[in-house]
């Protein structure tokens, strides 16, 4: 298991110019330098040639564009879908930072598929893939809205200075950016510096910004997918099969063609859409079908048979050396539901010659061969829009709602809403798969000899997720994409002695996918379980073990802010008790404390918690905050309380009255993050803290009670 | 097909639609109303939470004809003009809304009781049930605080 299950991954750099258009427009386009096999990277790279570098708007292409309108605003179009992480306004502060504009005067818009570079979501990537082509852009545009004002005042432009969307002369004079677009977009070379302020400028990055569309949601105002209003679009839901992935065998629909506000009937692979004047309408038809279905290739699959089949497949651990001590696990984690808040939604309406999509995807490109592909259409003649999501948690890397979407309004020639209803979501929607760990940690003396890590999970279906690109075609060696994925990313930050590591996927044919963090949301919560186990074995203090375990000098420092900052190690009462977990990924690093009071452990309560996390650079705190709350949510939702069962092939639960995710009256009463001070780096955040919140809620839990929880949710 | 008249956000409309279609569809699918969102339309995850004569209501359960000749107040008709409701200004003010989504219920939610108890307990706000899967709990919790310390 040592093969590295990582392509030579290209330099990837952006290269930024100045587009022909009425007011000022500069573009980035992705350049990327593939290393020679066995050379080192150079550094530079290939220099663009400016004789091919596109300069009309007709010409863009694949190129990111930011615009500044005559009327002060300021455009970028974003390839990130928005479901809820805030990146549009994460972008927005990376451009704010440089052009010296109000956040507030920024409109990042959503782009539709475009093939844009990085055009998807996932693997905390984003802000990674935005930090240096959006502050470019920004400081491009600045260049040259400072070098229009100096021509305009027939002043050096190094006298110049910018703020609030505003050029400022020492004589007091000031024009706006609006009012320099249209000359600023002839200036071809800048007399100022184009390159972006060093990190000690920075006054937007690093500062709270509020989310931008935070007073179109709280007015009601913003359109979700579910929102559309496309004209002539007939509200439509699917009747679809008792047992997962079934089949339609034959259907009547005489009743319910004479049901109110029936329009169209229609079978589709997934089961029979009905189309009618109200979504209302549209479930009450679907249930009145009279359906024969034909099996799914689930349906003689419960709970009991998972385990089994996943227990078989973890192999025995090695045989531990001569008068070792060690420390054993064993872990159980059931299926998890994305559950985002909108459940998918798509309109579509496709024509003879063209298909046009709105939903909201966090692979628009992918969502687009998707409807190409069953419409039989050319994909350059299909446009897919994006809008705000309700939520994902992975969900929208799965466009399964786009092509039954596109499946109906094809056959019925007509545009339609087609949404998926909650207990859609709930019985047919992707799961993080099960799995079980076993761990051990071997140690002799006072030295740690070797860590098993012996884990298996139902297969995982990573969909369009671009984390993908992470892993060889060949998958490294290893004998699944889930295998391979788990050994890229599954690294434990302690100094354990022989890591033996590996991941058995069972070839069972449930709808799973990436979830929030993927394997780490289980299988690192289990690792950090396991230090916890080891440190009781050793009489020693978890934090304290952790510290002198860790693999880094970054890891120690956040664990001693964790120590100093969250009050570890307070007396708690009877029944109550503190829990501590670490993870690292995605370039950044994240400790967490929860208290938790477990009187009643059949009702746990997490009273308090707290993040310390190490991004790197934070470029929105506010943003960051909103993200590792949630994640703490995830935790504590995912390690007490929700899950779900399989029973015939078919998921138990039907809504949010049966999956118990957290409430207001689980949530903690205190809630606190310390950011690490900006290292320079960037990491990722949007799921660092899933892994570090599910460890120290599980830790925890254990210590309140006194007895260590090894099935997850622990009540359901 | 039965006629309904009410008054939705102060304005008085008339409807026409089967007695037992729940009052989100009529607001969503035939009165263009999207405020209000569907996240469960069994009465569980409240992302739907409106009012009904002043009182908290799930529109996802209450069929149509119980609404007649009553002022149903949506998200849309919180705001008086541009003057936000304090609770919308609050949920502002400690950048409450992630993916948003089931913000309008909250909101809603948190008037109710603001309404029936200007200063609630952390017993009164944990007895709010409205699914937040995005887990802005703690938020929300502080932005309800600010509004009743008013
Ligand atoms: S949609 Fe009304 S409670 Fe869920
Ligand atoms: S903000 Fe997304 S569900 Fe509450």
């Amino acid at each position: 298991m040592t093969t590295s299950a990582t392509g030579r991954l290209p330099r990837r750099r952006f290269i930024t110019f100045l587009v022909a258009a009425p007011t000022l427009t500069v573009a980035a386009r992705l350049v990327l330098d593939t290393p020679p096999a066995g050379a080192a990277p150079k550094s530079g790279g290939p220099k663009p040639d400016p004789a091919t570098e596109p300069t009309t708007e007709s010409d863009l292409g694949t190129t990111y564009v930011l615009r500044v309108r005559s009327d002060n605003r300021v455009i970028f179009e974003s390839p990130k879908a928005d479901v809820g992480q805030g990146i549009s306004t994460a972008i927005a502060v990376l451009l704010a930072e440089d052009l010296d504009a109000r956040p507030a005067d920024i409109d990042v818009t959503l782009s539709d598929a475009e093939g844009l570079p990085g055009q998807s979501v996932g693997g905390s990537a984003s802000i990674r893939g935005m930090w240096q082509p959006a502050r470019d852009l920004a400081a491009q545009a600045r260049a040259r809205l400072i070098t229009a004002a100096a021509e305009r005042w027939s002043v050096p432009a190094n006298t110049l200075w910018t703020q609030d969307s505003t050029v400022f002369a020492p004589d007091g004079r000031s024009a706006t950016y609006g009012s320099l677009a249209a000359d600023a977009a002839r200036v071809s070379s800048p007399a100022v510096s184009t390159q972006p302020k060093p990190a000690t400028q920075h006054a937007v990055i690093g500062t709270p910004t509020a989310q931008l569309e935070g007073r179109d949601i709280i007015t009601g105002k913003t359109i979700y997918a579910m929102d559309i209003g496309l004209p002539g679009a007939l509200p439509t839901v699917v009747a679809r099969p008792p047992t997962i992935k079934g089949t339609v065998a034959s259907f009547d629909d005489t009743t319910a063609r004479a049901m109110s506000g029936v329009v169209a009937v229609t079978p589709i692979p997934t089961g029979v859409a009905v189309s009618a004047g109200t979504f209302w309408e549209a479930m009450r038809t679907a249930e009145a079908l009279h359906v024969s279905w034909g099996a799914g290739p689930v349906d003689a699959v419960s709970d009991a048979k998972v385990n089994e089949r996943l227990d078989q497949a973890i192999p025995p651990f090695a045989d531990p050396p001569v008068l070792s001590n060690y420390v054993d696990g064993k872990f159980e984690f059931a299926f998890v539901n994305h559950a985002p808040m909108e459940t998918v939604c798509t309109a579509a309406d496709v024509r003879a010659g063209t298909a046009e999509i709105w939903c909201s995807s966090k692979v628009p490109n992918g969502a687009r061969t998707a409807v190409a592909e069953v419409t039989g259409l050319a994909e350059a003649a299909v446009t897919v829009h994006v809008t705000r999501g309700g939520g994902s948690f992975g969900r929208r890397l799965y466009p399964e709602a786009e092509v039954e979407a596109a499946q109906v309004s094809q056959a019925i020639g007509k545009p339609v809403k087609l949404m998926w209803t909650r207990a859609d979501e709930m019985r047919h929607g992707r799961m993080r798969p099960a799995s079980h760990h076993r761990m051990r940690i071997v140690y002799l003396a006072n030295e740690l000899v070797s860590f098993e890590n012996l884990s298996s999970a139902v297969q995982l279906d990573l969909g369009l997720s671009p984390v993908k690109d992470m892993i060889d075609p060949g998958y490294g060696g290893y004998p699944t994409i889930g295998a391979a994925f788990f050994a890229l990313t599954q690294v434990t930050p302690y100094n354990l002695g022989v890591e033996t590591k590996l991941l058995n996927e069972v070839p069972l044919d449930f709808p799973t996918a990436t979830w929030r963090s993927v394997y780490s949301g289980h299988n690192r919560a289990a690792e950090e379980i396991m230090v916890d186990a080891l440190a009781k074995k050793l009489g020693r203090d978890p934090l304290g073990l952790r510290m002198e375990l860790a693999k880094t000098a970054a890891a120690k420092a956040v664990l001693q802010k964790l120590a100093t900052a969250a009050g570890w190690g307070r007396t708690m009462p009877a029944g109550w008790a503190q829990g501590i977990a670490y993870h690292e990924e995605y370039n950044s690093k994240a400790g967490c404390l929860v208290e938790i009071n477990a009187t009643n452990p059949q009702a746990p309560r997490v009273t308090k918690a707290v993040v310390v996390a190490d991004v790197g650079t934070p470029v929105n705190p506010s943003g960051l905050k909103a993200q590792f709350m949630g994640s703490v949510m995830d935790g504590i939702s995912t390690i007490l309380s929700a899950g779900n069962h399989i029973s015939g092939g078919a998921v138990v639960e039907k809504s949010f009255a049966d999956f118990r995710w957290a409430r207001q009256t689980d949530a903690p009463l205190q809630f606190d993050v310390h950011l690490m001070p900006p290292d320079g780096g960037i990491g990722g955040a949007g799921e660092l803290v899933v892994p570090a919140a599910a460890g120290a809620v599980a830790n925890a839990y254990a210590s309140a009670t006194g007895k260590q929880a090894w099935r997850f949710p622990i009540n359901s | 097909m039965p006629t309904y008249k009410l008054s939705v956000n102060g304005k008085s409309v008339t409807v026409e639609a089967p007695g037992d279609m729940p009052l989100l569809w009529v607001l969503r699918d035939k009165l263009g109303i999207t405020g209000p969102k569907y996240g469960c339309g069994v009465g569980a995850c409240r992302a739907c939470t409106s009012h009904l004569n002043g009182d908290e209501i799930q529109p996802c359960v209450v069929p149509i004809s119980a609404c007649a000749n009553k002022r149903v107040t949506t998200i849309e008709g919180l705001a008086n003009g541009d003057t936000l409701h304090p609770v919308q200004q609050a949920w502002l003010d400690e950048d409450v809304p992630q993916c948003g989504y089931c913000q309008p219920g909250q909101i809603m939610a948190t008037v109710a009781l603001l309404k029936r108890n200007p200063k609630p307990s952390d017993a009164a706000i944990d007895a709010i049930e409205n699914v937040c899967r995005c887990g802005t709990y703690c938020r929300i919790r502080s932005a309800i605080k600010k509004v009743a310390a008013q």
